[in-house]
């Protein structure tokens, strides 16, 4: 994914002069080229995060269509405060791009990691969330938000599913079934699909969980049966979920990383498994929740 | 019309008769730049080839209010009104609710970030008139991020920002040293002068040189005394 955003990002600054990137050292070698032909919009203010947003925000103000790109924990956890003053209290907007998404970069231990972003972002609004499960999903999201000038987050992860969907903005179905509507978000789709073998559930992916296809959840939740397995940190579209079907009955089991800090290196794998959110995880806690 | 004029103003925001001229440490400074020095238009508000001037240090706006009010850019009567439910005016500007106010600002740290970003927006832009100028004030410059924009606009030579701090000694642990210190050792072009003398400021905002951001301080009267 994060070789798709380089791809398309480099096309982007090349194609319309309204696009800028701001970079904070992290993939700037890979913008090099980049930068040689567009020193003016391709900046890179060195190893500050605070710059990187406030630059951002300065950017969109002059009519700029402003990219920044970090680890979700530095782009957003570190910079949160400029994220909510720079750019959405100003009235303008950017796309914010990250990667290190959750335990990616679990080698790396705690300090490189962002369970909490999506969360972050979620906090403030008008913002619309990107989670793309596959690398092909990577380009259409970004060329589409560089056409506007509202804020945009654009999750990357290293994990990722078998197959892109081009129309996952809204909830696509990709199997279906009786007994509960089982949400996929991003590259939580693959885990879902091999956990749900079998079992008698519909199972819906999105790359878009901001804004949440609410109209979609109601026709797909008709069982009133909904699990929610979302690639960041558990409970992050509950309140969503909650006041979409708050007028009828309904169950609702919601997976995601769990409210932890591990102390451990370790795979990705190694952490989506002590989250539960492996195969063998998710299929425990579906078949323990389902009527 | 001269600063005196703006007074009146000011007693409209904060109702206070006797305030001394002293109260307000910006007053003075924000006099010149809207004065002298700023090329902005209250009639051409949008113009992309305007000055910018940005505040940062978003505390105490009366002064900032009543030099945009007696400068055409927003009616009297919001003067009487200050922080009201319904009024444009807070203790805090809002660049959405204030003509020819730039940024909202209020959290400190925040201005010379968004003024280096619009400097490079302008320059992408091909924009080679506009300065962008940043107000900020001694306190402020604790937040660290003043320093992430501090060396990077000096770094890269960035010399259509200009900074203005406002020096009336009310950081905690001081900055030993000076503050023109802090931004020439970043290859900023520094100077400091007296910001209740007219002349002298608007002389230390026109020594902006090429190729290197340029700060001038404005030594006030120490906070509180």
């Amino acid at each position: 994914m994060r070789q798709a955003f380089i791809d398309t990002a480099t096309a982007l600054i090349d194609e319309d002069p309204r696009t800028a990137l701001v970079l904070a050292d992290i993939s700037a070698a890979a913008f090099e080229q980049a930068a040689f032909k567009h020193p003016d919009r391709v900046l890179n203010v060195g190893i500050r995060e605070q710059l990187m947003i406030g630059v951002a925000g300065g950017l969109a103000l002059t009519g700029l269509r402003p990219i920044a790109h970090s680890y979700a924990t530095f782009l957003v956890d570190r910079a949160y405060e400029q994220i909510k003053l720079d750019l959405g209290h100003q009235g303008v907007g950017a796309i914010l791009v990250s990667v290190g998404a959750s335990y990616d970069g679990s080698s790396a231990g705690y300090t490189h990691m962002s369970p909490m972003d999506v969360q972050l972002i979620d906090t403030l609004p008008g913002w619309t969330i990107h989670v793309p499960g596959h690398p092909g999903e990577v380009a259409p999201l970004l060329t589409a938000a560089a056409a506007h000038d509202d804020p945009v987050y654009l999750r990357l992860s290293t994990q990722t599913n078998d197959i892109a969907y081009a129309d996952a903005a809204l909830l696509r179905p990709v199997r279906h079934g009786t007994k509960a509507l089982v949400v996929a978000v991003g590259p939580m789709l693959a885990p879902v699909l091999e956990a749900t073998r079998g079992l008698d559930v519909t199972v819906a992916y999105t790359h878009t969980p901001r804004p949440f296809d609410t109209t979609g959840l109601r026709e797909l939740a008709a069982s009133g049966n909904v699990a929610l397995v979302e690639p960041y940190l558990a409970g992050t579209s509950v309140h969503v979920i909650s006041q979409a079907l708050a007028d009828r009955p309904h169950r609702l089991l919601s997976l995601g990383v769990t409210h932890q800090d591990l102390h451990a290196y370790g795979t990705p794998a190694d952490h989506a498994r002590r989250h539960g959110l492996d195969p063998a995880g998710l299929r425990a806690s579906l078949t323990t929740w389902l009527p | 019309m001269t600063v005196l004029e703006v007074e009146p103003l000011i007693t409209r925001l904060t109702g206070d008769e006797k305030h001394a001229p002293s109260a307000f440490s910006t007053l003075d400074v924000l006099w010149v730049l809207y004065d002298r020095v700023l090329r902005v238009d209250p009639r051409r508000l949008d113009d992309p080839d305007r000055d910018r001037f940005l505040l940062s240090k978003g505390h105490g706006p009366a002064a900032y209010y009543a030099v945009l009010a007696a400068k055409g850019f927003l009616p009297h009567e919001w003067l009487d009104d200050l922080a009201g439910a319904e009024s444009p005016l807070g203790h805090h500007p809002d660049r959405l609710r204030v003509p020819g106010v730039e940024i909202s600002s209020g959290s400190l740290g925040h201005g010379l970030g968004l003024g280096v970003g619009t400097a490079l927006g302008l320059r992408a832009q091909g924009r080679l008139e506009p300065r962008v100028y940043v107000l900020l004030g001694d306190a402020e410059l604790d937040e660290g991020s003043n320093h992430e924009a501090i060396a990077y606009a000096g770094a890269t030579g960035l010399d259509s920002v200009t900074a203005v701090v406002i020096d009336n000694r009310s950081a905690s642990h001081g900055w030993p040293g000076g503050i023109a210190s802090r931004f020439a050792v970043h290859g900023w072009t520094a100077v400091t002068v007296d910001g209740r003398d007219h002349d002298a400021v608007e002389a230390g905002l026109r020594q902006a040189a090429e190729g290197a951001p340029h700060v001038v301080v404005a030594v006030v009267e120490t906070k509180g005394s």
